[in-house]
């Protein structure tokens, strides 16, 4: 056998006369993780599907364990053992955690029924064995994405997967979570399965990978052992230049207080939030995911009702009670999941983007197209949005442009706060640094921002002020200078560490 | 980010739609090669299918098909269903003919705005039940199906309206004609104009697509999706109502089974026609061409003469085969040019 278990020579791939892979080589070493990295439509996706037979190559050749080979479909990669865990995870949510792993092979008694104590034992064996620890009558659905994400590795393991690939795990895992994952993937490379890993996070590949391919724009560009190489050096790689400035924050002069909530709670989610958010500032929110950040935007934005504390726009007490309110307010909100609650994906650009002002855009009920294309237009721009037309559907954009498309909607109603909530999530490096520069020119314009993610350089980096929330309460507040990742974390997870360790 | 890499504006001229449009309206396409095919292989076997009378005629009969077709079409865009439909042209039809018998000398106008409200009623009903009730729509209008329908023998005692009890002027609603053309026809392309562009170009069109494909996104954005939904049961009651009524003006009687079993018609209409279940995506002239499609089934199966034993089952197969087909050609463009 020699060094590689899977070898891509020379592939190109193209759709419909139009070339996305050029002549790109890729090797996996047996027992290795290697990332796969490049920026949002650098042909990554493309790069995987080709190995897991969904598409072909037109061009080029695919080597097993030396041999060459063709998968003509999904279930000849799957029969050599290459297994694939996408973003969008497949567990059956009213299964429970050991039938989801057995799903479709479950053991069988001489009678020809499910063995279900075997099924439990052998389940118990497996996670016991990859050190995760899972109920195993608990039901998909009652899982943590972290969870669910352990469960199909489990499962992937179980199938005697040689190759596991998987699609940007961690975007949406807490730090804890992160570690417990990166824990389980080091555990099956030791036990001798090869691991593609793609992500956007540069600063965990450097935790977790062995070797990273990167790509640009459908061309391969390089593959180096991860402790020859530099985030500088990767960002450079990806994008084709260098990337000065990653945080642009403009220093601005702190005006007058916009917003300011008091006592806020909500029973069940937090307790006792006290901020206050002036002109042109922009406040970070940092916190593991769950502890509440999410639904404070949401009590704000008038989606979640509060049961005590108070809310003053400018000095003026108000009860927001619906999103409409709150826009009318002056408020905007990016909400977490762009898919679920941001993006009406059957819809184009412009519909999408005129979506919250319809009254700024139609008369007597009559929608007014010309005002509204010219305005789609002008955001698009504005956004630099990278689409066919402003009537494409959203649903066909890649993620960093659907969340442009997303952004640009809010902005176009002109508020005088912005709360974005993860706005950086799973989108590349080059729409991101975009908008870290568009965040910073609106607080320079004056608008108040409130940004929550769980990128802690990204908080470090765009913050005047950052608030730290665990479990639902405030345990710090920090200046920009006194901030520290050190800081955040202890404030982040401190009790959640004392807990843990009894 | 250098402004080298911003792609957009090679089509943005606003007229232009883009290749991916293009191939969304294949679907109508698929359905329109399916009708001229079964028109073609119709006419050799039997040319008079092409006499204007004969036109003429599937044009009446999908009338109504077409007008209550547009109603099941707003609420299917809604992830929603309209059991009811054919109930309420039921029950509006009993009360309508009712009142007419009672006071012959009311005019035609009286039937048509009494048939609305009626109709608004009883669609606001179903938008209670499922808005503040929070039932899911098929369960809630398959109860209201047989509410309705069970309110029509209550109100008739079981008997029945016949033609010689409708006043002259009722029957000619219908059958009277416009620049040659019979109203019933000019009705129901009114109302199928009217509702492409209501859906198309104002707010509240665009917001049942809007919470129809994502009503958490829609509710984010300030538009408050039960109150859409409430609207498109009332329409779709509103516009049932004026079904019932010109159902009474061309078949010059009210009964008890008037409409049974029209709810699935206008479903199939809308769904041959592209309006996803799922709800969000579907458009008013896929559904135009889905009502004809089972308009020219219909009639082309009486004209060549199979047996009305077999009519029902042969319309089947033929509308299972147009939906397959139809999809296999979409399936095929879409993989050839993504």
């Amino acid at each position: 056998m020699g060094e590689f278990i899977l070898e891509l020579k020379d592939i190109s791939k193209s759709f419909s006369g139009v070339e996305v892979l050029h002549n790109v080589d890729f090797s996996l070493k047996y027992g290795e993780i290697h990332a796969l990295l490049g920026e949002n439509g650098a042909g990554k996706s493309t790069l995987v599907k080709l190995i897991t037979g969904f598409h072909q190559p037109n061009h080029g050749e695919i080597f097993l364990d030396g041999e060459p080979t063709t998968f003509s479909d999904t279930r000849d990669s799957r029969e050599v053992g290459i297994a694939a865990i996408y973003q969008e995870l497949s567990l059956f949510p009213d299964l429970d955690v050991a039938e989801n792993i057995f799903i479709g092979r479950q053991p069988l008694t001489k009678a020809g029924m499910v063995d279900w104590r075997k099924l439990y034992s052998e389940s118990q064996e497996l996670l016991d064995s990859l050190g995760v620890k899972i109920d195993l009558k608990q039901k998909a659905r009652n899982l943590s994405i972290a969870e669910q994400q352990m469960v199909e590795i489990a499962r992937a393991f179980s199938i005697h997967a040689r190759v596991l690939i998987m699609d940007e795990p961690t975007s949406s895992l807490t730090l804890n979570e992160v570690a417990d994952l990166f824990r389980l993937v080091r555990n099956i490379r030791n036990n001798g399965t090869s691991v593609i890993f793609i992500s956007h996070r540069l600063e965990e590949l450097f935790e977790i990978a062995d070797r990273v391919t990167v790509l640009r724009d459908g061309y391969y560009v390089d593959t180096k052992p991860i402790t020859e190489t530099s985030r500088e050096d990767l960002i450079h790689m990806m994008v084709g230049r260098p990337i000065s400035d990653q945080y642009p924050k403009l220093e601005v002069p702190k005006s007058d207080v916009v917003l300011s909530v008091e006592g806020l709670t909500c029973e069940g989610s937090f307790k006792e939030i006290s901020f206050e958010l002036r002109q042109g500032e922009i406040l970070g929110f940092a916190g593991l995911v769950g502890a509440g950040r999410t639904d404070v935007a949401n009590a704000i934005f008038g989606i979640k009702p509060i049961s005590s504390g108070s809310i003053k726009l400018a000095g003026t007490p108000v009860a927001i009670s619906s999103p409409k309110q709150a826009m009318n307010l002056g408020l905007a909100y990016l909400p977490e999941d762009r898919l679920q609650h941001g993006l009406v994906s059957d819809m184009n650009i412009t519909t999408n983007i005129t979506l919250p002002r319809m009254n700024d855009f139609s008369k007597f009920g009559w929608v007014l197209t010309t005002k509204e294309r010219k305005a789609a237009y002008d955001i698009s721009c504005q956004m630099e949005l990278k689409a066919n037309s402003i009537y494409q559907l959203t649903r066909e954009l890649s993620g960093g442009n659907q969340q442009k498309v997303v952004l640009g909607k809010w902005l176009s109603t002109n508020p005088r706060i912005l709360i974005l909530d993860e706005p950086t999530r799973g989108i590349d490096v080059g729409t991101k640094a975009s908008v870290h520069q568009l965040m910073s020119e609106l607080a320079a314009e004056g608008m108040a921002i409130i940004l929550i993610s769980s990128e802690l350089p990204e908080v470090l980096g765009m913050s005047d002020r950052i608030i730290v929330m665990r479990e639902g309460y405030m345990t710090g507040e920090f200046s920009r200078d006194e901030a520290t990742q050190e800081k955040i974390l202890t404030a982040a997870t401190e009790d959640v560490r004392a807990r843990m360790g009894q | 980010m250098t402004n080298q890499e911003f792609k957009l504006g090679s089509k943005t001229s606003g007229k232009g739609f883009s290749f991916l449009d293009f191939i969304s309206r294949f679907r109508e396409v698929g359905i329109i090669a399916f009708i001229l095919i079964l028109v073609i292989a119709v006419t050799l076997r039997e040319p008079s299918f092409l006499d204007i009378d004969n036109l003429t005629d599937i044009l009446m009969n999908i009338s109504i098909l077409i007008i209550v077709a547009m109603a099941q079409t707003m609420v299917i865009l809604t992830k929603g269903i309209d059991l009811s439909v054919s109930s309420i042209i039921g029950l509006v039809a009993m009360m309508v003919g009712f009142t007419l018998k009672a006071n012959p000398e009311f005019p035609v106008i009286f039937s048509v705005v009494l048939g609305l409200v009626l109709g608004a009623i009883l669609g606001s009903f179903n938008g209670f039940i499922i808005t503040i009730g929070n039932v899911p729509p098929i369960i809630a209008t398959l109860g209201t199906l047989s509410i309705y329908r069970g309110l029509v023998f209550f109100y008739s005692q079981g008997t029945w309206i016949n033609s010689y009890e409708l006043p002259h002027s009722i029957k000619v609603l219908s059958k009277g004609k416009l620049l040659g053309v019979p109203n019933l026809i000019v009705v129901a392309i009114l109302i199928a104009v009217l509702t492409f562009l209501f859906l198309r170009y104002t707010r509240l069109g665009r917001n049942i697509y809007a919470v129809g494909s994502n009503p958490t996104a829609s509710e984010y954005a300030g538009i408050r999706p039960q109150k859409i939904i409430f609207i498109v049961y009332v329409l779709s009651g509103i516009i049932s109502g004026l079904a019932a009524v010109l159902w009474i003006s061309r078949f010059e009687s009210a009964q008890t089974n008037t409409a049974l079993g029209f709810e699935l018609n206008t479903v199939t209409a809308a769904v041959i026609g592209g309006v996803s279940t799922s709800g969000g995506v579907g458009s008013i002239p896929g559904v135009l061409l889905g009502a004809l499609l089972l308009g020219v089934i219909q009639n082309s199966l009486t004209l060549i003469r199979i047996s009305p034993f077999w009519q029902l089952a042969a319309q089947g197969l033929l509308i299972i085969v147009a939906v397959v087909t139809d999809k296999l050609i979409s399936k095929r463009i879409v993989r050839t040019h993504k």
